[in-house]
């Protein structure tokens, strides 16, 4: 994984919100006094009902939306001393909607662009444009026009464009949806590799599976507020908070949930974790 | 039981981008059938050629797409190739996965009368269509909203009503929750399984969540390299745990969690449903 080579050591502060208030020109407040740290190396999952502020607090990370009131600091420098331009460099950003970022004449231009534009040399540019194409398996569509694929392929473009800038931290912004199962685990594949090297990454998403099986921790949004910032493990364990919030597990959770008279002890998140808790069923036979 | 769709050695491929050279096969030798009533579930990976296929149902492939095409697909003995796509359409009606890219009116009653209108129904005619298609999808009472306050279930569900109103009778949905919140995921598939349960209507489903397909399904058919790969219920799909991997494609949890128990300890469990693994395990473990 040749990444850009990190800035900063694992474990040191990346982001750091302090009471964050943000509105869309005369609208309603968006996001109501969010304070929040996410350290080097992090990998954070932000989960909550479309319209809680997720995106909008995201997109305050990479300069894309200044702040009404608090502020926000990116290594320890305020986010407004910089150009969106300039903090691209360093936090890459997959938007929702693949459209918002697609506009190169071919796939492989578009995957192209983002390298070169943080200055790269060529060689390097080519390689890693060659590499993401492979990796995201977009190679046979590579001199396709990216804006008239199928919709899974257009995220998978989009993807492998951020991707291709090895940013120091990267934003997922619903990147798996629509996507099918083997494009969802290879993409993860990906990012785990990333976060393995010391990226930092945040990942927006509905797909609790996704964050059961990737994102150590959680930040739960909702009216624009933090409503909780804990381990996953106990943020699924708060059954009220669920339900409050319309977030429903991930069906081996559920199973486990239903079987806690007999739960061998930890709050189950995957099957592979079940299986390992509950070992051989048929020998529990009566 | 009358057959409602019969897809009979369908190839197609789009129009090449490039000039000169033949694009490849989309779909190659597909054939199926669908009986009335039934619900049938489509998946496969991305880029597969499922949109392709639903598209061919109602003649806008090749008729509005133009391409290549072989084999031919008749809906209640119709050929798409030659039926008008404004007469299909009153027989096949396709919900796509992003709503709000298809609402454009000012009211959600103009939205679900637009096609009524556009077919020159008599207004009474309309009201009472416009009526019984809010109230199947549950958005009575939205008649005077603008759809784009809605949110995105609703709009969903609005797209749905409008197509509903056009009373055809096999409704295809193309991945319809696959931009919704988990919120706007359960409005809409509240919304199909009252469809499922009270109507009648033969319905065929794109979707990749393996545990709403489970749920809905008579019968769910695997598109892989443009052919079909399976075809069966879906208790024999996602017992194939290794082959839809292979695909790639998704199994329910507790299908997985079956199969690599089995691997490991030599047993036979088969699992689709959350219920029937609980009912399953609660017996065992109680004995314990």
């Amino acid at each position: 994984m040749e990444s850009n080579g990190l800035a900063h050591e694992v474990g040191d502060m990346c982001l750091e919100a302090t009471d964050l208030w943000f509105a869309y020109e005369e609208g309603p407040s968006v996001l109501k006094g969010i304070s929040l740290e996410i350290k080097v190396g992090d990998f954070v999952a932000l989960i909550g009902q479309n319209g809680s502020g997720k995106t909008t607090l995201a997109k305050h990370f990479n300069g894309l939306l200044r702040p009404s009131r608090g502020r926000v600091l990116l290594y320890g420098e305020d986010n407004r001393e910089h150009p969106v331009a300039h903090l691209a460099r360093t936090v890459g950003y997959v938007f929702q909607n693949p459209d918002h970022q697609i506009f190169s004449a071919t796939t492989r231009e578009e995957i192209a662009f983002g390298p070169r534009n943080i200055g790269l040399e060529e060689s390097e540019v080519q390689q890693r444009t060659e590499q993401a194409l492979e990796y995201f398996d977009l190679t046979a569509y590579a001199d396709h026009q990216p804006a008239i694929l199928g919709f899974g392929l257009r995220r998978k473009v989009s993807i492998a464009a951020v991707y291709a800038m090895r940013t120091d931290v990267l934003i997922l912004d619903e990147p798996t949806a629509g996507l099918d199962w083997k494009s969802t685990h290879e993409l993860m594949q990906r990012i785990v590799a990333l976060h393995r090297t010391g990226h930092t990454i945040i990942l927006i998403t509905h797909d609790m599976r996704l964050v059961a099986e990737y994102a150590p921790r959680c930040l739960v949004l909702r009216d624009g507020n933090i409503l909780a910032d804990d381990d996953t493990r106990e943020i699924f364990r708060q059954a009220d908070l669920l339900r409050e919030t319309h977030i429903e597990l991930p069906q081996i959770c559920r199973l486990a949930r239903r079987l806690e008279p007999f739960n061998p002890g930890r709050n189950i998140l995957t099957v592979a974790e079940f299986l390992e808790g509950y070992g051989n069923l048929a020998e529990r036979m009566r | 039981m009358s057959v409602a769709i019969v897809v009979d050695r369908l190839s197609y491929s789009y129009p090449s981008p490039v000039p000169g050279r033949d694009a490849t096969w989309v779909l190659q030798e597909v054939s199926l059938s669908v009986e009335e009533g039934e619900f049938v579930s489509i998946m496969g990976p991305t880029g597969v050629g499922k949109t392709t296929l639903c598209l061919a149902l109602n003649g806008i492939v090749p008729q509005s797409t133009g391409g290549r095409i072989k084999g031919e697909v008749h809906i209640y003995g119709l050929n798409t190739k030659l039926q008008p796509v404004a007469d299909l359409a009153q027989l096949v009606g396709i919900v796509f996965q992003d709503a709000e890219t298809q609402l454009f009116n000012m009211s959600v009653e103009a939205e679900i009368a637009f096609g009524l209108e556009s077919l020159g129904k008599p207004a009474e005619e309309i009201a009472e269509r416009v009526d019984w298609a809010m109230a199947l999808v549950g958005m009575s009472g939205f008649k005077d909203r603008s759809p784009f306050q809605l949110s995105g279930g609703q709009k969903q569900r609005v797209a749905i009503a409008s197509i509903l109103a056009m009373t055809p009778k096999i409704l295809v949905l193309d991945e319809p929750t696959a931009n919704l919140d988990p919120l706007g995921k359960a409005e809409v598939f509240s919304v199909v399984r009252e469809l499922r349960q009270k109507r009648g209507m033969t319905i065929i489903m794109i979707e990749h969540e393996s545990e709403h397909i489970v749920e809905f399904s008579d019968r769910v058919i695997v598109l892989n390299n443009g052919r079909v790969e399976l075809e069966g219920r879906p208790a024999s799909i996602f017992s194939q745990v290794d082959h839809m991997r292979k695909i790639g494609l998704d199994v329910p949890q507790v299908s997985e969690m079956a199969h690599r128990h089995n691997q490991k300890y030599q047993t036979h469990f088969a699992f689709t449903q959350l219920d029937e693994t609980y009912q399953a395990l609660v017996s065992r473990l109680d004995g314990k």
